[in-house]
C-alpha cells in the first residue's frame, strides 16, 4: 500500500519567540481532499508552508509519501493567495502558467514546444485558454486565481496545495473554483486553506481545524452532498447564518470540536 | 551644438552613454520589479567608500569602486535574506557608512584636488577610451546573463516563493542581480555619477512598465528611453556647461512625467 500523502507527527513551530503550532499530528491519505480551517493567525498558512518544505519545523516530523519534504521527489503544486500584489509587473498569462514548468526547461533554460502545449492544456482545464496572451493585470481576481491554479497543474503535481484561493472572490467564483478542485481530486491529493466554511463542507472530505493545535474532522459524504445541493441552489450567496443552521441540523460534532 | 560631435571627449561621452543605457535598460526593470531601488541606492553610495580608499591608498579608482560596490551588494543581499524585517535599516547603514568612509579618506589625502563632485554627479569630460572597452565588455556580459537567465529572473520578479519551490536558486539570483547593479553603478559613475545613476535605473523602467506587455519588451523600451535621456542630457550639459548626470536626470524626469501623463490621459478618453 502507498504511504499517506502527508504525515505530520508531533510538530512544533515558533516564529520570533511566539508559538505558532504546538504538538500537531495528522495524516492525509493519498487522494484526500483536505480543508485547513481555523481563525486568522491560527497557523493555517504556516502549516501549509511547513508541508511544502519552505519552513522547517522546530521539532517533529513531516513526511510526504514517506519522506521528508526536502528529500521527497514529490511534486507539489502550490497556489498562493491571489493578493494582486505584483500586478504592475508586465507578464502574460501563458508566461505565468509556464512558471510551473521552470524545472523542466531545456539546456538553454528555455521552454520547448511540448511545455508550451502543456501550459495551454492546463489553461484549458481551468477554462482560461482564450486568455493565454493577455497581460495578467487585465484579468479579474477570480480569473487570476484560476491562472495560478493552472500554473500549479502545469507541474503535474501529486499534491495540490492552495492558500485561501477564494479569499477575494464572489460566491459564484468560489463555487466554480471548488468544483474545479473537486474534479482535479480524481487525479491528485488536494489540501486547501480556506475561510469559507460552506465551501469546505460542500466539497472537502476532511477538515483540519488549526488554532495552534490541530483537530481533524471527517465530513461524511451525505453531509457533503446536502451542503453542495444548498450551494448549487443559491444564485447569490449562501450566508453564514443559514449555513450554521444547516450545520446544526445535519452535522454531528465530535466532543473535541465542541470544546475547541 | 553640432561642433560638439567633433570633440573626442564628447564622442567618448556619447558612446559611453549608449553603452551605459544598454546596461541600465536591462538591469533597471529587474531592480524595480524586485523592489531593489533602495538597495541600489545603498550600493551606489557605498561605492564612494571605494573611491575614497583608492584615492587614499593610491590605486585605481575604478578597481576601488568596483570592489566596494560588489562588497556592498554582497552585504545587502545577505542582510535582506537573513534579516528581512530590518533590511531597510541595515541598508541605510551601509549607505551612509560607505559614503562616510569615502569622505573621510579623501579628506585625509594630502593635496588631492580632483573634483570629487564629478564622481557623484557625473562629468562629460571624465570618460576615457579604456572605460569604453570596459563598458562594452560589461554590456556583453549583462546581455548574456539576462538572456540566459531570462525566465529565472522573470520568475524571481513575479513570484519568488513559487520560483524557489520550482528549484530556482532565488538567493543566488538575488545576489547576482545586485552584483550586476553594482557593476552598472561603477561603470556609470564617471558619466552619470553615483547618486544620479539610481534615478536612471528607475525612471525608464517605471515608464516602460506602463507600456510594455512583457519583461523583454520592458527592457527594450527602457534601453531606448535611457539612450534618449542620456544623449539629450549630454547635449544639455555640453551646451550650458552643467554636470552631465544632473542634466540627464532632469531630462529623464521630464520624459517620465510626460509618458505618465500620456498614459493617464489615454485611460480617461478610452
Amino acid at each position: 500500500m502507498k504511504p499517506p500523502a502527508v504525515e505530520v507527527e508531533r510538530l512544533f513551530f515558533s516564529y520570533e519567540g511566539r508559538t505558532v503550532l504546538e504538538d500537531v499530528s495528522f495524516q492525509v491519505e493519498n487522494g484526500d481532499f483536505l480543508a485547513i480551517i481555523g481563525p486568522n493567525g491560527g497557523g493555517k498558512s504556516t502549516l501549509l508552508r511547513l508541508m511544502m518544505g519552505i519552513l522547517k519545523p522546530d521539532r517533529g516530523e513531516i513526511r510526504l509519501f514517506g519522506k521528508p519534504p526536502q528529500e521527497a521527489d514529490v511534486v507539489i503544486g502550490y497556489v498562493p493567495q491571489e493578493t494582486g500584489h505584483n500586478l504592475d509587473f508586465p507578464i502574460t498569462v501563458l508566461d505565468v502558467v509556464l512558471m510551473g514548468a521552470l524545472h523542466r526547461r531545456n539546456f538553454w533554460r528555455r521552454y520547448d514546444k511540448k511545455l508550451r502545449q502543456k501550459a495551454l492544456d492546463a489553461l484549458e482545464k481551468v477554462q482560461m485558454a482564450s486568455m493565454a496572451h493577455r497581460r495578467i493585470s487585465d484579468l479579474s481576481g477570480g480569473q487570476r486565481q484560476r491562472v495560478l491554479i493552472a500554473r500549479a497543474l502545469c507541474s503535474d503535481p501529486q499534491i495540490l496545495m492552495l492558500d485561501e484561493p477564494t479569499a477575494s472572490i464572489d460566491f459564484n467564483g468560489q463555487r466554480e473554483i471548488f468544483s474545479l478542485l473537486e474534479k482535479f481530486n480524481d487525479e491528485m491529493t488536494i489540501i486547501v486553506v480556506s475561510h469559507d466554511m460552506s465551501m469546505v463542507m460542500g466539497y472537502a472530505k476532511h477538515a483540519l481545524y488549526v488554532n495552534k493545535r490541530a483537530i481533524m474532522h471527517t465530513i461524511d459524504p451525505h453531509t457533503r452532498y446536502q451542503i453542495k445541493q444548498q450551494l448549487s441552489n443559491r444564485k447569490g450567496h449562501y450566508c453564514g447564518a443559514e449555513f450554521w443552521q444547516d450545520m446544526g441540523k445535519k452535522i454531528e460534532c465530535t466532543t473535541e470540536c465542541r470544546h475547541a | 551644438m553640432l561642433e560638439a560631435l567633433q570633440m573626442p571627449f564628447f564622442q567618448h561621452a556619447l558612446i559611453a552613454g549608449v553603452l551605459i543605457a544598454i546596461a541600465i535598460g536591462l538591469i533597471g526593470p529587474l531592480t524595480m520589479a524586485n523592489k531593489m531601488t533602495f538597495m541600489s541606492g545603498g550600493i551606489a553610495h557605498a561605492t564612494y567608500g571605494g573611491v575614497g580608499a583608492a584615492i587614499f591608498f593610491g590605486f585605481s579608482i575604478l578597481a576601488g569602486a568596483a570592489a566596494a560596490a560588489l562588497m556592498a551588494a554582497a552585504i545587502i543581499s545577505f542582510i535582506s535574506y537573513r534579516y528581512a524585517h530590518r533590511a531597510d535599516t541595515a541598508i541605510g547603514i551601509v549607505w551612509a557608512v560607505g559614503m562616510a568612509i569615502g569622505v573621510v579618506l579623501s579628506d585625509m589625502t594630502p593635496g588631492y584636488n580632483v573634483d570629487l563632485m564629478s564622481f557623484l554627479f557625473g562629468s562629460i569630460l571624465a570618460v576615457g577610451s579604456e572605460d569604453l572597452w570596459l563598458m562594452a565588455l560589461f554590456d556583453l556580459l549583462a546581455v548574456f546573463a539576462v538572456w540566459y537567465l531570462y525566465y529565472d529572473f522573470m520568475a524571481l520578479s513575479f513570484d519568488p516563493i513559487f520560483a524557489k519551490l520550482q528549484g530556482i536558486k532565488t538567493q543566488l539570483l538575488h545576489l547576482l542581480l545586485l552584483a550586476l547593479v553594482a557593476m552598472t553603478v561603477v561603470l556609470a559613475m564617471r558619466l552619470v555619477g553615483l547618486i544620479m545613476v539610481i534615478a536612471l535605473l528607475t525612471m525608464p523602467s517605471f515608464s516602460s512598465e506602463q507600456y510594455a506587455r512583457s519583461l523583454g519588451g520592458m527592457m527594450i523600451f527602457s534601453i531606448i528611453l535611457s539612450i534618449l535621456y542620456i544623449i539629450s542630457g549630454l547635449f544639455l550639459a555640453y551646451t550650458y556647461d552643467l554636470s552631465s548626470g544632473a542634466s540627464v536626470i532632469l531630462v529623464a524626469a521630464f520624459g517620465t512625467i510626460t509618458l505618465f501623463l500620456i498614459k493617464k490621459i489615454k485611460k480617461v478618453f478610452k
